[in-house]
């Protein structure tokens, strides 16, 4: 006899208005086994987590939990079933201690006392288990985010969860972070829990996972055993159909020095040294990339040279020209064109029509009226115009921009940029929140640059992304360039330079 | 009057002018910890002191009146939940609307049912709480120092005067070793934690807010039965505010939420005392000058100055299920 399968999940269907998010899902997990889910943003992938953990009713279909179909009407019932969730961003208490935040909701009684010397226990026994080691009385926000991690998922743990559901965990992590996260999730699903790792990043399934599900516009396209699978497969069936997943390009034709760094510092608003005595050269016709894990110095860097954070110390030259200090306006007339890390804060005002963002920082410029009135018409006629050429959808410049998808979006912001036909290009993240479609469009548009002599600096955490689009590549680590390689070095060798391991 | 006396003699009003702040800045950290700014306290504290003195006029008891005081501030309690829990409203604005409503609202009632511009009644005997005497004092009276300390400070006050500073450790342990306390400071810091683990974030919120009812019902209660007796226009005199101010200063902890209402009560008490006197050198010295010191204290403490005070970081922002 066979015992029950984990999970079960039949005919799940879920609709938020006209929106159909989860089409008649099927789903079976083995009990100790690491399970993935993969698929573009917008799949579906978190919603079906959330009608998992409780947080959404599903409209019609059956969940099973070790054979017996429940009802999942809140999180309580959840995490009462043995299901435990570790969020993409973390529910902890930062300024709380490890100890509470894995106490919270599960306290044990009314008062305190009781439940802490037990709790203390648990943690140990746990610890010793699984090889979870946290400190219980360390403080969440005083721990690296790796640790936090451990805390979510010890809190699972702590409720009694059977199954772990890891929503992007990796997202935030070193990749010596990840692989330590990878060998607790192998020792957990050793010892017969069940884990559902939900991801976009095809490496991780291919390295950690039994099987694996792959999620395309709402439905369950595809379940593999990962052994008999590939990346170009599963890729593929994410899509719908093939993707270059190496970005096609010629030999780089650098000209002159466009954009120069020099020995720049920059302090933030604490007074910390975010960008510690840093320099290169941009060139005309090439791509410099600048890896690095997030919060290591690349967004200072970038706010800097764009002319959004005033440098301490050091020189940004243009054509010879030094420019520190300049505000951003002055910069962009100068030929610095910026598509900033996060659309939602700096590329776009979300609340805003699409025409609107269309020209934004541009809204000066002659073509788009005169004096202080704007000319409306000028100005959507130029956003269809982007519309068409990008393949923006839907194609409607009139439609709030928070409507559009994180793909969309992300387009309105490139296109703005680029079609300005500037000297230089300054891209941070240019990925980030965007399904594998727009990608492939955004770097073809990023290479082009290249190909037309512009100067491009590319900033990203995606080292595959920095890998196949970069003509050099300087890593930053703790505010220094570190090292300087070129794309095809070895990922293993990048990787120790972004962990300051060199 | 030496020195001593005119100490003993201020000293004795700090107490009485603190307790009014005690239960306010308490009721308001019950709430702001809980993540709902309650810039209402004024009015809550306002409408208590009105609805206890009218109680306690008509039913001759003080402790009815306290009962009623507590009964209305919960129910302003519970429109401020209404407005920014369930109907995610601003708070600042909820709260400022509840202050206007009680300052006009206690006048007219007043008016229409006593007819005397708005106080209502004088309370007196079983009325109002009056003073107690602890056993000993008038026999300690002629102790050298601690014998004035104990019978005019410690002793002589009324039962709300103690009851404030036993809300004071009460408001510690509820915090900080009970489960509604962790709980209640995980939702002012991070509601979605407290969703995600299986609580409800509303009826949390909602039941802190009835806490910081009750403490405001004392506050109103101690101005208009205990303190004085009678309610009279505008008796709060925004001291709702200075509460508030006492609980950035405390940055949201219990025992110096305390002793930051003992201070301004102290500013308070010098600027009475201090009312048509000279000191020597200086000349007589504008009481405003001490009625704006804990306003001054405490932008001089938000600027930085005084270590770094941190609002509980989900206060004000009504919580919203995310996906």
């Amino acid at each position: 006899m066979t015992p029950h399968p984990a999970i079960e999940l039949a005919g799940i269907d879920k609709s938020f208005g006209a929106v159909h998010a989860n089409k008649n899902i099927n789903l079976t997990v083995a009990k100790g086994s690491i399970h993935g889910i993969i698929g573009e943003n917008g799949a579906g992938k978190s919603t079906l987590m959330s009608i998992l953990y409780g947080f959404y009713q599903a409209d019609r279909g059956e969940i099973r939990i070790d054979g017996k179909p429940i009802t999942i009407r809140d999180s309580q019932t959840a995490i009462a079933s043995g299901i435990g969730m570790v969020h993409q961003h973390f529910m902890l208490v930062e300024n709380f201690t490890v100890l509470e935040n894995v106490m919270l909701g599960a306290e044990g009684g009314q008062l305190l006392a009781k439940g802490v010397a037990g709790a203390r226990k648990e943690l140990k026994r746990l610890e010793a288990e699984y090889g979870l080691d946290v400190d219980p009385d360390a403080i969440i926000e005083e721990l690296p985010v790796g640790k936090q991690q451990r805390v979510e998922i010890l809190k699972a743990l702590y409720r009694g969860a059977e199954i772990l559901i890891l929503d992007e965990p990796t997202g935030v992590l070193t990749p010596a972070e990840a692989d330590h996260l990878f060998r607790i999730l192998k020792v957990l699903r050793d010892q017969g829990k069940t884990i559902l790792l939900i991801t976009h990043k095809l490496r991780e399934i291919m390295a950690i996972t039994d099987e694996v599900s792959v999620m395309r516009r709402g439905e369950m396209v595809a379940t593999r055993k990962t052994a008999e699978t590939t990346v170009e497969e599963l890729a593929e069936l994410m899509v719908g159909r093939r993707v270059l997943l190496r970005v096609e390009k010629g030999e780089a034709q650098p000209g002159k020095v466009l954009l120069s760094v020099k020995n720049l510092t920059v302090k933030d608003s604490r007074g910390v040294t975010m960008v510690d005595d840093v320099s290169f050269d941009v060139r005309e016709g090439e791509i410099l990339g600048i890896a690095g894990v997030a919060g290591n110095g690349q967004s200072e860097l970038l706010e800097a040279i764009a002319g959004i954070r005033k440098p301490t110390s050091g020189e940004i030259l243009i054509d010879g020209q030094p420019v520190a200090g300049l505000d951003p306006a002055r910069l962009r007339e100068l030929g610095l064109a910026h598509i900033p890390e996060d659309r939602h804060h700096m590329g776009l005002v979300l609340k805003f029509e699409e025409y609107e963002n269309s020209v934004l920082g541009y809204h000066r410029d002659p073509r788009y009226g005169r004096g202080a009135l704007l000319d409306l018409d000028a100005i959507r006629k130029d956003a269809e115009e982007k519309i068409a050429k990008y393949d923006i959808r839907p194609p409607n410049p009139r439609l709030k921009t928070a409507n559009f998808s994180g793909g969309n979006q992300q387009k309105i912001v490139v296109a703005r940029e680029i079609e300005r036909d500037p000297k230089m290009l300054i891209i941070g993240q240019p990925t980030r929140g965007v399904d594998i479609g727009a990608i492939e469009f955004i770097h073809r548009r990023i290479v082009e640059m290249r190909d037309a002599q512009k100067a491009v600096l590319l900033v990203s955490v995606e080292l595959d992304e920095i890998r196949s689009l970069s003509d050099r590549i300087i890593v930053m680590f703790a505010g220094k360039v570190v090292g300087e390689a070129t794309p095809d070095a070895g990922e293993q060798a990048l990787g120790m330079m972004m962990a300051g391991a060199v | 009057m030496d020195y001593f006396d005119i100490f003993v003699s201020i000293l004795g009003s700090t107490i009485r002018l603190s307790i009014p702040l005690i239960f306010t800045a308490l009721a308001g950290l019950f709430s702001e910890r809980a993540g709902i700014v309650d810039i209402g306290l004024e009015g809550k504290m306002l409408a208590a002191a009105f609805a206890a003195a009218c109680l306690a006029y008509v039913s001759g008891s003080a402790w009815i009146g306290l009962l009623g005081g507590i009964g209305i501030s919960i129910g302003f309690s519970m429109i401020h939940g209404f407005a920014s829990i369930t109907n995610r409203g601003n708070q600042i604005v909820s709260g400022v609307a509840l202050n206007f409503i009680a300052a006009g609202l206690t006048i007219v009632l007043g008016q229409a049912w006593f007819s005397q511009g708005g106080r209502t009644p004088g309370l007196t005997g079983d009325a109002r709480f009056s003073p107690i005497i602890l056993p000993g004092a008038d026999f300690m009276r002629d102790v050298p120092i601690v014998g004035p300390l104990y019978a005019n400070v410690i002793s002589g006050n009324n039962i709300l005067t103690y009851l404030a500073f036993a809300a004071v450790p009460l408001s510690w342990w509820i915090l900080y070793r009970t489960r509604f306390g962790l709980r209640l400071r995980a939702v002012g810091e991070n509601p979605a934690a407290v969703d995600t683990a299986g609580i409800s974030v509303s009826w949390l919120r909602f039941r802190a807010l009835i806490v910081t009812g009750i403490l405001g019902g004392f506050a109103g209660a101690y101005l208009a039965i205990a303190q004085s007796a009678a309610f009279i226009n505008n008796m709060s005199a925004g001291k709702g505010y200075i509460a508030l101010a006492a609980l950035i200063f405390a940055k949201w902890k219990p025992v110096p939420v305390m002793l930051a209402c003992l201070l301004f009560g102290f500013l308070d008490a010098v600027a009475n005392f201090m009312q048509g006197k000279s000191i020597p050198m200086i000349g007589e010295v504008p009481v405003q000058i001490f009625q704006a010191l804990p306003y001054v204290l405490t932008c001089i403490l938000l600027a930085g100055f005084i270590g770094i005070a941190h609002p509980p970081k989900a206060g004000g922002v009504p919580y919203v299920k995310e996906r």
